[in-house]
């Protein structure tokens, strides 16, 4: 991995090491339903445990993406969410947490706004980096560039079907960690996590990575847990969505609260 | 590119060699000048690789070659006939036009050259299940046709408002054994059934294939799919040298995804004095915003894996494109089409649905040929450029035009008749097109 003595998310995921625990990362898209409830919702789960809060630009094609995050970021457009609000949101987590904020984006948005000048604006809102699911490394080159420049984390995605050349080209590529993903599939609850998951990390660890996190299907705190014994966090989105959806900020901050009691390592 | 607009020329790969004199014929990818490559989550990218190294060996393999010319001569019929259209052709200036008659083969369009090829692929990766879109049904039925020939399970994507206004494809589909999933998701068009398509394919990509239909997409999708027409050039180049003992003055085709242009245009992209003309959907007009005139007012962005020209917004967001042709309403373009937009070796206008529909009837009366509306789009553009022609100095009726008609028109004949409004007030075909429905 790259240099690390820039990156918010890699110093986010050590302090929790350090006190024993797996890194929490919870995803909201931005917007939904509105731009202050994002940010009330966030600082809700950095209250409630969470150690890196991930905001999602609603995008038109997100084909990474399940029908609850699907929904809500379909709503968001609806209701008028525009990207440059991306560093609103940023900008008013950052101010009242010391969580680390990372923004999830599918790539067109930001090559949209050019992306230098999207960069610019996300470090001057106080945000760790980019997390990309349809921009992998071999297509990154002015993201490198310009990620280096800000001094911003750049999160690959690595999959169970990464050959071990990828692999290691991914891994040297990310800043921050590693976002493995645990099954064959899009975004969306499952029952259990897909003992995928363990081969990728470890294969992750092998090729370097410091840090590798677990995402797609997690949603209690018994997944958290049992991915806690191999992973170094955990990523939690659609439950959070669908918390979010169906009891606004307080439900949201009681499933972070119960999410984080299966991050100690003690337990696991 | 409209006059407007300055050509951005591309500075590396096969646009080097173009300005220096080099082929443009077989570009390989990824990347075509600034365009192509894989926007794409890594999830797939193994799978991308398998199909690519699967194409590679394939064409290759002269078992290979002989399986898709055998098909294509006995099953779709090939090579496809060049007509000559003299009565429409009058209404062109006066020059010579012929037809490349893609909708005389099997499934009555350019469509089954693509998918025999892909699903023969899908065989040698072991693949099981093929998996496709479709806009109004063409590619789903002729991927459903090609799944119930290699004895593939079939699963079509399909605009849930697309799925009721052409249940009569839906049930040619569920007669092929396909089964066809309305997509509720997004816009519930063509790009949202390419989404759902997509996300299929990462939760199964070990059984199955994606077998998208046109010339864009990630690589190496856009150059395999443009393989797979080149048939349709190479067979026009040699037909029209024969019919007529000359290249044509210019070639023209319709544009949604591009598939059926890039395959014609390949057999002429290195006769430097062949003019290459690609017709998109102008629908309502390109002033309205109702339209699908991707490279004429589109910007480059990535959508669906490739680098191309995109109908967008300023915030990235795909916007939705609108054209009487379901098979040209889509916001986006193949990558190499956007690249021989840029450095000027194909141009690329816009044509109205009244402008289409005109070609359409014209064809029908002069001729004798319904074609489908999306290829009536190349026919008006064809009409535009046979003017142009005769006005220049020389003799209108030595100059030809290779039109490439790329489909037949039975399925659109109930939206033609609500077009030119041939129900009778009282029918019940009437009521079924005034609630937007096929017959």
């Amino acid at each position: 991995m790259s240099t690390e003595t820039l990156s918010k998310s890699a110093a986010a995921i050590e302090r929790a090491r350090a006190a024993g625990r797996t890194a929490l990362v919870g995803y909201l898209p931005a917007g939904f339903p509105d731009v202050q409830t994002t940010i009330d919702a966030a600082v809700a789960m950095a209250e409630n445990g969470v150690d890196l809060i991930e905001i999602g630009i609603p995008y038109s094609d997100p084909v990474m993406d399940g029908t609850v995050i699907q929904q809500a970021t379909v709503e968001a457009l609806r209701n008028g969410f525009s990207v440059r609000q991306i560093f609103d949101v940023v900008e008013g987590i950052t101010r009242r947490t010391d969580a680390a904020v990372l923004v999830m984006t599918y790539w067109n948005p930001v090559m949209r706004m050019g992306v230098r000048e999207f960069a610019d604006r996300l470090a001057a809102a106080g945000g760790a980096g980019l997390i990309t699911p349809d921009l992998i490394p071999d297509e990154a080159a002015e993201w490198m560039a310009v990620s280096d420049e800000f001094g911003l984390d750049r999160v690959f995605l690595v999959a169970p079907s990464s050959s071990p050349e990828r692999m290691q080209s991914t891994v040297d590529a990310t800043r921050g960690f590693v976002y493995a993903v645990s099954i064959m599939g899009i975004t969306g609850a499952r029952s259990s996590v897909s003992s995928a998951a363990q081969e990728v990390v470890a294969a992750a660890h092998r090729a370097g990575a410091e840090r590798a996190c677990v995402g797609l299907g997690v949603s209690t705190a018994e997944h958290v847990q049992e991915i806690g014994a191999y992973a170094d966090g955990v990523i939690v989105g659609t439950a959070l969505v669908a918390a979010l959806r169906d009891g606004g900020v307080p439900a949201v901050a009681a499933l972070a609260k119960d999410l984080s009691t299966g991050t100690s390592k003690g337990l696991a | 590119m409209t006059d407007t607009e300055q050509p951005q020329p591309a500075t590396d790969g096969p646009a080097e060699a173009f300005l220096a004199g080099g082929s443009l014929r077989h570009a390989q990818g990824p990347y075509f000048g600034a365009y192509g490559g894989r926007w794409m989550p890594e999830s797939l990218i193994a799978a991308l690789d398998e199909l690519e190294e699967t194409f590679d060996k394939a064409k290759s393999d002269p078992d290979f070659l002989a399986q898709v010319t055998e098909l294509n001569r006995s099953y779709s019929g090939r090579p496809s006939l060049l007509t000559e259209a003299r009565r429409f052709a009058e209404h062109a200036g006066g020059v010579r036009v012929f037809l490349k008659r893609e909708d005389l083969n099997h499934t009555g369009s350019h469509k089954i050259n693509n998918v025999l090829g892909q699903a023969l692929l899908a065989k040698r990766m072991g693949k099981t299940r093929v998996i496709a879109e479709t806009g109004a049904g063409q590619h789903g039925v002729a991927s459903a046709t090609a799944a119930a020939l290699l004895g593939l399970e079939c699963v079509v994507y399909m605009g849930a408002e697309d799925c009721r206004r052409q249940a009569l494809n839906v049930a040619r589909m569920q007669l092929l054994g396909a089964e066809v999933i309305p997509v509720t998701n997004g816009s519930q068009t063509l790009k949202d059934a390419i989404n759902d398509a997509l996300r299929d394919w990462v939760a199964n990509v070990h059984t199955t294939h994606y077998l998208l239909g046109t010339a864009a997409g990630a690589h190496p999708f856009p150059a395999m799919v443009r393989y797979f027409h080149e048939v349709i050039g190479e067979e026009a180049r040699e037909q029209i040298l024969s019919a007529t003992g000359r290249l044509p003055d210019a070639v023209c085709a319709c544009i949604g995804g591009g598939s059926n242009a890039i395959g014609i245009f390949h057999g002429f992209l290195d006769d430097r004095e062949v003019a290459l003309y690609g017709f998109e959907a102008g629908g309502d007009g390109v002033d309205t915003g109702r339209h699908a005139a991707t490279i004429t007012l589109g910007r480059p962005g990535v959508l669906h894996g490739a680098r191309s020209y995109l109908m967008q917004d300023d915030d990235g967001q795909t916007t939705e494109s609108h054209s009487i042709s379901a098979g040209l309403d889509y916001p986006g373009v193949g990558p190499e089409h956007a690249f021989l937009a840029d450095i000027g070796r194909a141009s690329y206008e816009p044509i109205t649905d009244a402008e289409a529909m005109d070609a359409f009837r014209l064809l029908c009366r002069t001729e004798g040929i319904i074609p489908a509306i999306e290829s009536a789009h190349a026919l008006a553009g064809a009409l535009k450029v046979g003017q142009r022609l005769a006005a220049e100095p020389g003799n209108a009726g030595e100059k030809v035009i290779v039109v490439n008609l790329s489909g037949r028109g039975d399925k659109d004949v109930a939206t033609a008749a609500e077009w030119f409004d041939l129900l009778p007030e009282d029918s019940a075909e009437a009521e079924i097109g005034a609630e937007g429905e096929q017959l």
